[in-house]
Order: C-alpha cells, then structure tokens, then sequence
C-alpha cells in the first residue's frame, strides 16, 4: 500500500508538468487551430527565466574570505549580500518563487509576439507547415538559448526551508516509510492551482465565456461584433504564461538545459492526443494519468514483469489509445478524428 | 486542369532520360565541382550522396502522398545496425550489409506503416513520432544486447564473419567494409554510395511517373474522393511508406559502409526532423529538390561549423579595425556552435516565403524571366499557379 502511494506522489509532478504543458497546447489548438512545435520551447525559456533572475541576484564582487586567516583567500560575495545581509541572502534564497513572478510578464510579451508574429500568419495554411515552421523556430529559440547560457545543465535550488522531503505518510497515517520531497509536493499544488486557476478564467469570467463561445463557433462570435482574434491572441499568450510558470517552478526539480523544451514537446504531445485533442480537460487528466502510468512502469516488480517498459510506456499508450479511441479519452466527437 | 498540373504530365520519358542521365553525370562528377567550393573530400562527399538517398526515401512518403512522418530516422537506425551486423556475423562485403539493412528496415516500416497508416494528418506524424521514440529509447534500454547501448555497435576482433573465414583466413586489426576485394573507404566509398543514389534516384524518378505515383499524388490531394472514386488507399500508402522505409534503411547501411559504427543517436526524433528540413529546403514533391536541400544542408554544416573567430577575424582582415570587431561579432553567433541557429533561420524563411523549397524558387526565376521575355502575354498562367499542398 505504502509502495504504491508512493508511486502515486512520483507520478504526481512529472503529471503536473505534462498537464500544464498541455493544456497550453490543446488551448491554442482549440482557439487558433494551430499546431505548435514550439510549445516545448516556451516552457524551457520560463525555465531560463528562473535561470538568469537567479544570475541576476547573484552578481557577485571578490572579497577577503575572513574565515581564512593563514594566507590571504577570496570569495566571491554577491551584492545583494553586501548591501542588505540577511535579508539579501534570503532574496537569493528564494529566487525561483521570484522568477515566478518575474515570468509573468516576461512569458506574456513572448507569447504575444510569437503570436502576431509569425503564428497569425499560419492560420490558413496547412497542419504540416504550421508544425515545420513552428518546428523551426523551436530550433532558433533553442540555439539561442544554447548561444547564452552554454550547452550544459544549470542545477537550481529550492528554498532552503522547503529543500528537504515531508514524511507524507506520516501526516496521512500511513507509515513513516513515505516520504516525499517538499518542492515536488509544492509543485503538483501549484500545477493543480494553475489547472483550477485557467478553468476558472474560462469558465466563470466574461472573457473565459467570449473564448469558450468563440472556440465552439468563430464565425458567429465575429458576427456578433466581437473582436475574438485578440482574444484569441491573448488566451495565446495565457498559454505561454502557463508553460513558462511550469517551466520555472520545474527548475529545482530537473536542471534546465537547451534541449529540455524539445525532450517535453514530444511527450507533451503524447498527452494532448492520448487526452483528445482541443479537450481541456482531457489533456489535464492524460498528463496526471501518463505522469502515474510512467512512475508505475518504473518501479522494480513491473520492469522486472515486462523489461523495457519503463522507456515506452507513455508512446505505448499513446499508440494504443490513437488506435481504438482516435478522439482520445475525452475529446469530443468528431473533432479533428 | 491547371497549367502547371498539365505541364507535369506533359513530361515526356524522352526528357526523363535527359534528366536522369544529366544527373548521373552531375553526381558521378561530383568530386571534380565540388574542388572550387571546398567540399572535395570524401567525407562530406559521401555525406551527400547517403543523405540525397534519404531525402529521396522520405521524399517518396511526404512529397507524394503529403503524410508528414516524424520519425525516418528509426528506419535509418536500423539499415545501420543490420549493416553492421551483416559485418560482424558474415562477411565485410558492402552488398548483404546494404541487402540486410533494407530488408530490415522495410520489415519495420511495414509493421510502423501498418499501424500509423491508420491515421492522417497530425495524428500520424505523432504516431510515427511515438514509433521512432519507442525504437530509441528501447536500442539505448532493453535492447543492448544487439545494440550496445550508449557506446555504439561497433566491429570488433573476436567477430565470427562466418562467410569470409571460409575463404581466407583472419588478418590482424580490424578489417574494413569493401566490394569483393575493393576497400570502401575514401572515394572508392563516395562512388559507392553515388551508385547507390543514382539507383535510388531512377527509382524514385520511375515511381513518380507511374500510375502508382500518380495516385499517391491523388492522396495528397483529396484522399476522400480517391475512397469514393472506389479505390482502397491503404494498400498504396502502405506501399509508399515501406519504399520511403527502405530507403532509408539503405542510407542508414551505406552510413555503416562508410564507417562501420552504429549509434542509437541516429534515431532520435531531432535526426527525423533533419530529414524533414532537407526535404521542405530542396523542394516537396519534387525529384531534384530533396538531393540539393540534403547536398545544401550537410555543405553548410561542414563549412559553417567549421568557421570560428579567428578565421573570421582572418577572413575579414581587410575591413577597418572597429568595423572588423563589429562584422565579426554580428556573424559569429551564426556560425561555428551557433550553425543550427542558422539552419533553423534558413528552415523558417523557406517555410513562410517559400513552401516550395529552392525548387520553386528556381521556377518562380524562370517564369520571371519568361514573363520578362514574353511581355504581359503569359500573365493569364501566373493566375492559375497552382495551390501548394506540401
């Protein structure tokens, strides 16, 4: 029991993060009608996002290391320390929950851009050419990326106070054998608050109601005199946001290098079509689903029962369910089969 | 019926000849041309002619029947590892390496085929997609005993080469690929795989004349009316899709020719969206096309990548001191590491201003000279251009 609970938790954030990466693109696919390769993309720049406000905060000058007395050692001491003390030193500890919110804007203006840039253009021309041009600027947003911070994992940290694991077993009664990390914990919460957070937008504000409509039939919103194309654009730049957040709050969790972006396209994309694509809802359910079936795959006895499993098992899914259930588990009939 | 639709069915076998010949003789001259722009070693040589066999393959799948398969490069993966296992367990003689890995490949593109095919559209580029991932992750994982995993399957001392034991007797050292007693390796290995190409060419070239051609052709147009006209699409799609597989199985074996190495890399999905770019570079649908974005893509590879700042700060000695630091700064995030930069620039530019690849670009020149020739008398044609389905 203890055993699988606890598969259940590690499926909890790596679902969190296929989920959000997936709303994003089954939104845009179901507003503009675009396929985006460059999804992945938005979520691995919210990652660097956290990256560079991190090396921000730390700009460091060269000081006398004090602790050392035998000969004349040096340190590198950033600013924020030197002017404000403990109270920099906390800053720094909490970069990542900074970013967060450094993101917003940032993720936003990029997600805006993207969109009158060069996705408004797409709108009429085939499936095959949006996912190759969007596929093309995942590779020039990639390289630049690469070009700035170098071609290696950049390790982020957590909070000091939340570094360490929570005994969630404990806290249900459930043995004192679960434990789990507090920052993954903390990142399914803030997955699950985002999810809710989007489908409150949608659902409960004028706004939501005007993009549901226009999602169901454009014409007639436009008929109806109302400008859904910028709406349109800013439920694109909603999107960004949210990959961009996920990507940020992922950082402790696997450290960001270029290629993260394309590694979570792919299997976002399982997610999308295993949910049904242009489904909300399905592709937050297949991504907690993939998230668990993939911890579950990993664990001893399964891989032991069937090797290599581990490796497959989300494209496995994901091929199995194209096949019987072509709209995906919750995608509506008829749409995009 | 359009033009330009009609012009394409206009073409004579006559004029096929004349354009497989010329591209024999291009090709088989390759070394001679390709001296004034610096790509004249074999290396690079042989890199174009294995990646124009590729390209053709999915060219073949893509260009013709329009169904965007994102995941070639398993094919390729396996034409090497069923190559170079013809060289560890028979013999080193490049023609089973080549038959095997074909065969190989086209089994799995058969079952891959058999499965995807199922679906259009984006549903079956992810299908594919999953395909090419299961088959990587699984020669990095579950598989190393036949793929040797993260190291690579390579040649090795203690291999029994059944076949060649019977006929003379092991000498020290690794042996290399060869044909009946030729060493492949430098130009001997280009021309091989030249040959290779011209084969796959003509191919391609027979194909795309075909009826079968045609109606893999009426696919990508309206896959709908060709069911209702009463034909069963599947057959030909499978068909195309097993040819497209098996050609790249062939680049993949002439790869282990070449350098008898395997690698689980080669099937990532990245490597599948190479082939994707060389293709749409070149021309969609076009013969000629796939080669020229494939030779286009693997020159600027090597020259670009090649590039760093003192060679570009060499290169532009000329200029002013202050506006030499300045050009050089410009262009250096382009070249060098920063090359697939470029390549995703280039991909983009092509793919928005350009869907038809340098091949349109060509014909969009010609009809532009035409049209400067002719006066305005040919404007009524620019009209009826005919709509883009790459």
């Amino acid at each position: 029991m203890d055993a699988f609970f606890l598969q259940v938790l590690n499926g909890l954030d790596k679902g969190g993060a296929y989920a959000l990466i997936a709303l994003g693109l089954t939104l845009v696919f179901g507003t503009l009608g675009v396929v985006n390769f460059a999804h992945g993309a938005l979520f691995m720049l919210g990652a660097f996002c956290a990256v560079s406000v991190n090396q921000i905060l730390t700009i460091s000058r060269r000081v006398k290391d004090e602790s050392v007395t035998f000969f004349a050692a040096y340190k590198d001491e950033p600013y924020l320390i030197t002017w404000f003390g403990d109270t920099g030193e906390f800053i720094i500890d909490y970069s990542v929950p900074i970013s967060l919110l450094v993101s917003i804007p940032i993720m936003l203006l990029v997600g805006l851009v993207m969109e009158r840039g060069l996705i408004k253009h797409f709108y009429k021309r085939t499936h095959a050419e949006q996912i190759l041009v969007t596929f093309g600027l995942a590779i020039v947003i990639q390289e630049i990326i690469k070009a700035n911070f170098g071609a290696n994992a950049i390790p982020m940290s957590a909070p000091d106070i939340v570094s360490g694991s929570a005994s969630v077993g404990a806290m249900l009664g459930l043995g004192n054998s679960v434990i789990y990390p507090w920052w993954r914990l903390i990142y399914f919460i803030f997955s699950a608050i985002t999810i809710f957070g989007v489908f409150a937008f949608l659902r409960y504000t004028s706004f939501g109601m005007v993009v549901r409509a226009g999602m169901h039939d454009r014409e007639t919103v436009g008929l109806l005199g109302i400008n859904i194309q910028r709406r349109f654009t800013i439920v694109f730049g909603l999107a960004a946001v949210v990959a961009g957040m996920a990507g940020v709050m992922y950082t402790p969790i696997l450290p960001p290098n270029y290629h993260l972006g394309m590694d979570f396209l792919v299997l976002s994309f399982v997610v999308v079509v295993v949910g049904g694509m242009g489904s909300l809802g399905g592709a937050v359910a297949a991504g907690f689903l993939l998230g668990m079936l993939e911890s579950f795959a990993s664990t001893n006895t399964i891989k032991s029962l069937i090797p290599g499993i581990d490796q497959i098992i989300i494209y496995l899914v994901a091929v199995i369910i194209l096949l019987v259930r072509p709209r995906g588990l919750l995608g509506k009939k008829g749409v995009f089969e | 019926m359009n033009m330009s639709a009609r012009a394409k069915i206009q073409t004579t076998p006559a004029k096929d000849w004349i354009l497989f010949i010329a591209f024999s003789i291009v090709i088989l001259t390759m070394p001679l041309w390709t001296m004034p722009i610096g790509a004249s070693y074999p290396a690079l040589l042989q890199k174009f002619a294995i990646y124009g066999i590729f390209a053709i393959g999915f060219n073949i799948l893509f260009g013709l029947t329009g169904y965007l398969s994102f995941g070639h490069a398993a094919f390729l993966g396996v034409g090497s590892y069923a190559a170079v296992w013809s060289f560890k367990l028979f013999t080193m003689n490049a023609i089973p390496a080549v038959i095997f890995g074909v065969i190989f490949s086209g089994l799995l593109a058969y079952l891959v085929g058999f499965i995807c095919l199922r679906r259009t559209g984006i549903y079956f580029s992810i299908l594919t997609l999953a395909f090419a991932q299961m088959c990587y992750r699984l020669a990095y994982s579950v598989l190393t005993p036949i793929t040797n995993g993260e190291t690579g399957l390579q040649l090795s001392g203690g291999d029994p080469r059944i076949i060649d034991r019977m006929f003379f007797e092991a000498s020290p050292g690794l042996p290399s690929p060869r044909l009946f007693g030729y060493e492949l390796g430098g130009y001997a290995g280009f021309y091989f795989c030249a040959v290779m190409m011209i084969i796959t060419f003509f191919i391609a070239m027979r194909i795309t004349r075909s009826p079968f051609g045609m109606k893999l052709k009426a696919i990508r147009s309206n896959q709908n009316r060709m069911n209702y006209i009463g034909f069963h699409t599947r057959p030909y799609t499978q068909m195309a899709f097993v040819i497209s597989g098996m050609f790249a199985g062939l680049a993949g074996a002439l790869l282990a020719v070449t350098d008898p190495l395997a690698g689980a890399e080669r099937m990532t999905w990245t490597a599948s969206g190479e082939v994707v770019l060389m293709t749409i570079l070149g021309g969609v649908g076009t013969l000629i096309g796939p080669v020229l974005g494939a030779g286009a893509i693997k020159y600027f590879e090597n020259i670009f990548s090649a590039f760093n700042e003192n060679l570009l700060h060499n290169t532009f000695a000329i200029l002013p001191d202050g506006l030499e630091n300045i050009v050089v700064s410009a262009i250096s995030p382009f070249v060098g590491n920063g090359w697939h930069l470029t390549l995703g620039l280039i991909f983009m530019a092509v793919v928005i201003f350009l869907p038809g690849g340098f091949m349109e670009g060509i014909t969009r020149i010609q009809r532009y000279i035409d049209r400067k020739r002719n006066g305005s008398v040919d404007s009524k044609t620019e009209n009826e251009k005919e709509p883009n389905h790459g």
